[in-house]
């Protein structure tokens, strides 16, 4: 029993360094006092008073339609991507092109923050279109970011699935759409999830992108955050991080037992 | 004579500068097991995957019953194939996986599920049906692919090196149930595989390819006892090929052998080299003459059955010898022994 004591203690500390500023929030959350890190005695009055402040549940709604409007998007535009680095073979220009779809991995957000609103406003000066930014364009914005992170899931999944068993489909009568229906998007199917949610959760918490491509009409929630920080905290941050937090664990959670479920019953 | 079932006429495909296949000319009747047998870059797998539909020839025809396939999608083509990787879905149950081509074809369900009941049992694989493919030995997914395949009830089927990934002990008895399955089916096999002894054990005929061209074709006794070619003849168990000129008198004069080799039908006007089986040559104390020549033996391997000798003739040639248990151990290495063998045994090669 001694060997096992220093790799669990090891686990121990390294749980207690991520959970534990987690946690902390997540109690003072359940705090009365004004100041966010001051215990006063159990109360909900933060979740009471998260439940009135219209302003942060608007900019949490508008998010959480941004954030899946992006991901999906990401998970349509990466797909394509991956499929093509993965299974077109080589082409001209196909480094240029796998370089390009990796770039939004490497470039700091500032950059991608910077040049996006540059090309939709000369975009809105050549066609009229974005008439404002907001939050279309903040969606378009994380799905380009969200889409090369798909993109590389796709393509690693696609990498290491053999091609003989599309070509078993197509042997075996299954066309060109039904082999993909039936064999190569099943197969796929964890890639896309994973994508899907890694694009939800950057587009959920990004400031920096966001801020760039936003304008009045558009304040995601960690915009909101951020300028409360300037104007002062409140536990109510803490009751926001606790329900985002059971959304996120719940989310993740669920589409652990739906991919099981997926791979279990067939 | 009947139109053959699969014909192959001039085909010819290029992978950039190598040549796959050269004007490749092939017939296989209705019911044959055919092995298409050479090494790595023989152009067998090309060959195999152009019939499927996955490749498409630069030039020539691909003919099922008289009708080209030329621009016939591999989910069209009338056969099957089975994969050296065996290909199973994952995501889907040995009967899903046997079921899934009936589906595509629109069978109905309860005769979907009798066929998918008969085929596993064919295979020997009842009471497998709900399980996934990561869940079965190497040898079950062997079955599996192969129940996949012939649950179409193909007229041809193809497959790509089926006992290639199988243990050593379970090749011997998978092969035995191949040739059954195929008597029983009455499907013509075309079997691709690097293996000889997988080769002449299964076929009825064996393709020997060599760079994209057909060198010999026959049954396996024809083409292992008169290999055509040197490169059939070394290929196939390991004769030695012993170079040299026509004499004149009906033998071929091998200098690297010190000897002289008389075939026992005439030797063809242009011979250069005659191609001499390790099993067929004999220790004969004493012999002399033609057929006959003196080496020492420089390594012994036993191989249970028999052993090997290598031995080094006066001309420089090193012959492989097979020496037979019965005949009692072997002379050690370092001894001077006579060779000897017969006529019959001294095949002329044509190229």
């Amino acid at each position: 029993m001694r060997r096992s004591a220093f790799p669990r203690l090891g686990l121990l500390l390294g749980l207690l360094f991520l959970w534990l500023p987690v946690l902390l929030l997540a109690g003072y959350a359940f705090s009365d006092a004004r100041i966010p890190f001051q215990w006063g005695g159990f109360s909900w009055r933060w979740f009471v008073a998260l439940a009135g402040n219209e302003r942060m549940l608007a900019a949490a709604w508008l998010s959480l339609r941004v954030a899946a409007g992006a991901a999906t998007l990401a998970v349509a535009l990466g797909a394509c991507i991956g499929w093509v680095l993965a299974r077109q073979g080589p082409f001209r220009g196909r480094p240029l092109f796998g370089a390009l779809a990796g770039a939004p991995l490497v470039l700091p957000d500032v950059v991608i923050g910077l040049s996006l609103l540059l090309f939709f406003v000369l975009l809105e000066g050549a066609t009229g279109w974005p008439a404002e930014r907001g939050a279309t364009t903040i969606l378009l914005a994380h799905a380009t970011i969200g889409g090369a992170y798909a993109a590389v899931l796709v393509q690693a999944r696609l990498a290491t699935m053999e091609r003989d068993l599309e070509e078993a489909a197509r042997d075996l009568g299954a066309g060109p759409a039904t082999s993909f229906a039936t064999i190569t998007l099943p197969l796929l199917a964890p890639s896309l999830v994973a994508g899907w949610l890694l694009a939800f959760t950057l587009s959920l918490d990004d400031v920096v992108v966001a801020s760039f491509v936003s304008g009045p009409a558009g304040t995601t929630l960690p915009m909101v955050v951020f300028s409360m920080l300037r104007l002062g905290l409140t536990p109510e941050i803490n009751a926001l991080a606790v329900v985002i937090l059971l959304v996120a664990l719940a989310t993740a959670g669920g589409a652990l037992l739906l991919l099981r479920g997926v791979i279990g019953r067939r | 004579m009947s139109t053959p079932l699969l014909s192959l006429r001039g085909l010819l495909k290029r992978f950039g500068e190598t040549v796959a296949l050269d004007r490749l000319d092939l017939d296989v009747p209705s019911g044959e097991f055919l092995a298409l047998l050479g090494g790595s870059g023989s152009g067998k797998s090309t060959l195999l995957r152009m019939v499927a539909g996955f490749e498409a020839p630069d030039a020539g025809q691909v003919l099922f019953d008289g009708r080209d396939l030329a621009g016939v999608p591999p989910h069209a083509r009338p056969l099957n194939m089975m994969f050296q990787s065996y290909a199973l879905f994952p995501h889907l149950t040995v009967s899903g996986n046997v079921a899934y081509g009936l589906r595509r074809e629109g069978v109905p369900r309860a005769e979907r599920d009798r066929r998918v009941a008969g085929a596993l049992a064919m295979v020997g694989l009842e009471g497998f049906d709900r399980r996934l493919p990561h869940r079965l030995s190497g040898g079950q997914r062997q079955r599996v692919a192969l129940a996949r395949a012939l649950v179409k009830r193909p007229r041809l089927l193809l497959l790509d090196e089926p006992l290639g990934a199988l243990d050593a002990g379970l090749r011997e008895r998978t092969g035995f149930e191949l040739r059954a399955l195929q008597r029983e089916t009455g499907a013509a096999f075309i079997m691709v595989t690097h293996d000889q002894g997988e080769a002449l054990a299964l076929a009825d005929r064996v393709a020997v390819l060599e760079q994209g061209r057909l060198v010999q074709l026959g049954p396996p006794r024809a083409v292992y006892e008169r290999p055509a070619t040197r490169f059939v003849a070394s290929f196939l168990g390991g004769a030695n090929v012993l170079e040299g000129q026509p004499d004149g008198a009906g033998g071929l004069d091998c200098p690297t052998l010190g000897g002289t080799l008389r075939p026992a039908g005439p030797l063809p006007p242009a011979t250069t080299a005659c191609a001499l089986r390790p099993e067929r040559i004999a220790l004969r104390p004493g012999a002399s003459g033609t057929n006959t020549a003196a080496g020492i033996i420089e390594e012994v391997a036993f191989r249970g059955d028999d052993s090997l000798l290598l031995v080094r003739m006066p001309g420089g040639a090193v012959l492989r010898v097979g020496h037979a248990e019965e005949d009692g151990a072997p002379p050690p290495r370092g001894s001077t022994v006579q060779l000897a063998w017969e006529a019959a045994a001294v095949v002329p090669l044509l190229g």
